[in-house]
């Protein structure tokens, strides 16, 4: 892995008339934790979801370990490879038991037999403190445990980055902190992380760049002591004010 | 069975007031000769009125899905090949579509030098897989578009390719929601293969037709062909709805 896991320079996005993206820079360091905040509508998910091409950007480079992201679908694939993605909404598959969500990716798309994926697969639901579960379908688990086995499932691909949108704004308030503690532990284990996210006591804990967006731009970046003592712009100081008031 | 009795039996008394000179229900009495053998002729369309629908039915579910995919496309070039062959072919009637196929596609086979004979049994099957597969179509599409976007996106970031994602993620989860509507689908292929009888098909309709001309007996005739129908469409709704159970218990959340 090169030393910069994801750089955008000059990325550009528009919904017909739209203007959702304008001129994003941002770099992410092989290890770094990122964590996005800002409004609602500010274009932070959008930002995420252009990094594995959930959606497509129309100006300016995204570059994921080197390799750039084009419409070439085999730029897209080779980029999806190494990047896994944790949505708000967890996104399990219904009809599929735990186990079969964590290994279908693996067998289907990496060609592992149903034995290792199944050791792989339990390896990490270990890891998020559920492999009892396995035999389950997602909805016989709750919240956390969901997002929590939608964490395991990304882990299951190996991915070099994993990018979380907002994985915590779907849950009912007690189960926020059991899946912010598996986050915490892929930090600290150095996995290269991009968060959107408004758990602010999170972002203090982990994060090495803070990003503020409003409007579709970044207004302003730092690490967090800086950006929580001492935010420069208005319009941070009033996000961090309304959000950090309860 | 306490169903088709309660529909049946409404004829049975009816066939009581044969001493009035008005009915002529001996042509279907089983109990004298003639009235089993007329019977006998006129049942034995069945076979061919099944296996006419559940050969059109097949063509249509594969073909449906064909026209279908498409229709989900991002690109509007792309999309017009799903609206394109929904809005031409389910606006045809069937009765012309069949005239179409069975006097005309062999005039175009013809042209390019093929010499594809088309019988009155795959006249049949063609133009009702044809005629239906529009609107199998539109219920995959309806079907597929009902799952959320976010499992095919999940399905995308962890590697899945387009058929995978379809095959492992999004039609698993659709063919309940599409199931039913297909399953109402079918009941009109078995009815609508009525039409078989006007290119010369011996289904039931037609033998119902050959036997009303030589007895002159219609009301009695087309009422036990009515019942053959009812049988058939009971006998399928209670397969379906079995499969429906079925798929239900399988999924416990």
């Amino acid at each position: 892995m090169t030393e910069t896991a994801i750089e955008l320079v000059g990325v550009n996005k528009w919904y017909g008339n739209f203007h959702v993206l304008k001129d994003i820079h941002l770099t992410v360091k092989t290890g770094q934790k990122v964590v996005i905040c800002g409004p609602s509508g500010s274009g932070k998910s959008t930002v995420v979801r252009c990094i594995n091409r959930l959606e497509e950007h129309q100006k300016g480079t995204i570059r994921v370990d080197g390799i750039e992201l084009t419409n070439d679908p085999a730029s897209v694939a080779q980029i999806r490879s190494e990047v896994g993605m944790v949505f708000q909404q967890f996104n399990l598959f219904p009809h599929l038991s735990v186990l079969e969500n964590l290994t279908l990716g693996p067998i289907k798309a990496r060609g592992l037999s149903k034995k290792d994926a199944e050791d792989k697969a339990m390896q990490y639901l270990e890891r998020v403190h559920i492999p009892d579960q396995a035999k389950k379908r997602p909805g016989q688990l709750s919240g956390g445990q969901q997002q929590r086995v939608a964490i395991a499932r990304s882990l299951c691909m190996e991915p070099k980055v994993l990018l979380f949108d907002e994985p915590t704004s779907a849950l009912d308030p007690e189960m926020i902190s059991e899946v912010l503690d598996v986050m915490t532990d892929l930090a600290d284990e150095g996995m290269t992380m991009v968060v959107v996210t408004h758990e602010m006591g999170f972002a203090r804990k982990v994060a090495d760049n803070m990003i503020f967006m409003d409007a579709g731009e970044v207004v302003e970046h730092g690490p967090p002591e800086e950006f929580f003592g001492a935010p420069r712009s208005p319009r941070c100081q009033k996000f961090l004010s309304q959000i950090l008031q309860h | 069975m306490k169903k088709i009795l309660a529909l049946t039996l409404p004829f049975l008394i009816l066939s009581g007031c044969s001493s009035s000179t008005t009915w002529g229900w001996y042509v279907i009495d089983p109990r004298t000769e003639t009235g089993w053998i007329n019977i006998k002729f006129l049942i034995s369309g069945m076979g061919d009125t099944i296996l006419i629908s559940v050969i059109a039915a097949v063509i249509s579910i594969f073909v449906g899905l064909l026209v279908a995919l498409p229709g989900l496309s991002d690109r509007w070039g792309i999309r017009m090949i799903n609206r394109v062959y929904v809005e031409l072919v389910r606006s045809i009637p069937l009765l012309p579509m069949l005239f179409w196929v069975f006097y005309g596609l062999p005039i175009i086979f013809k042209s390019m030098g093929m010499n594809v004979p088309i019988d009155p049994f795959w006249g049949a099957i063609i133009t009702l897989a044809l005629s239906d597969s529009a609107f199998t179509a539109e219920i995959y599409r309806a079907g597929i578009q009902s799952i959320a976007k976010g499992q095919s996106e999940a399905a995308q970031t962890i590697g899945l390719n387009y058929l995978q994602t379809m095959r492992y993620v999004i039609l698993p989860q659709a063919i309940r929601r599409i199931l039913p509507p297909l399953a109402n689908q079918f009941i009109y292929i078995v009815k609508m293969s009525a039409f078989a009888s006007v290119i010369g098909m011996q289904e039931l309709t037609r033998r119902a037709n050959e036997l009303v001309v030589s007895e002159y007996r219609p009301l009695e005739i087309y009422s036990l062909l009515i019942l053959e129908y009812l049988v058939l469409v009971l006998i399928i709704s209670a397969g379906v709805r079995w499969l429906e159970r079925r798929m239900g218990s399988d999924e416990r959340s």
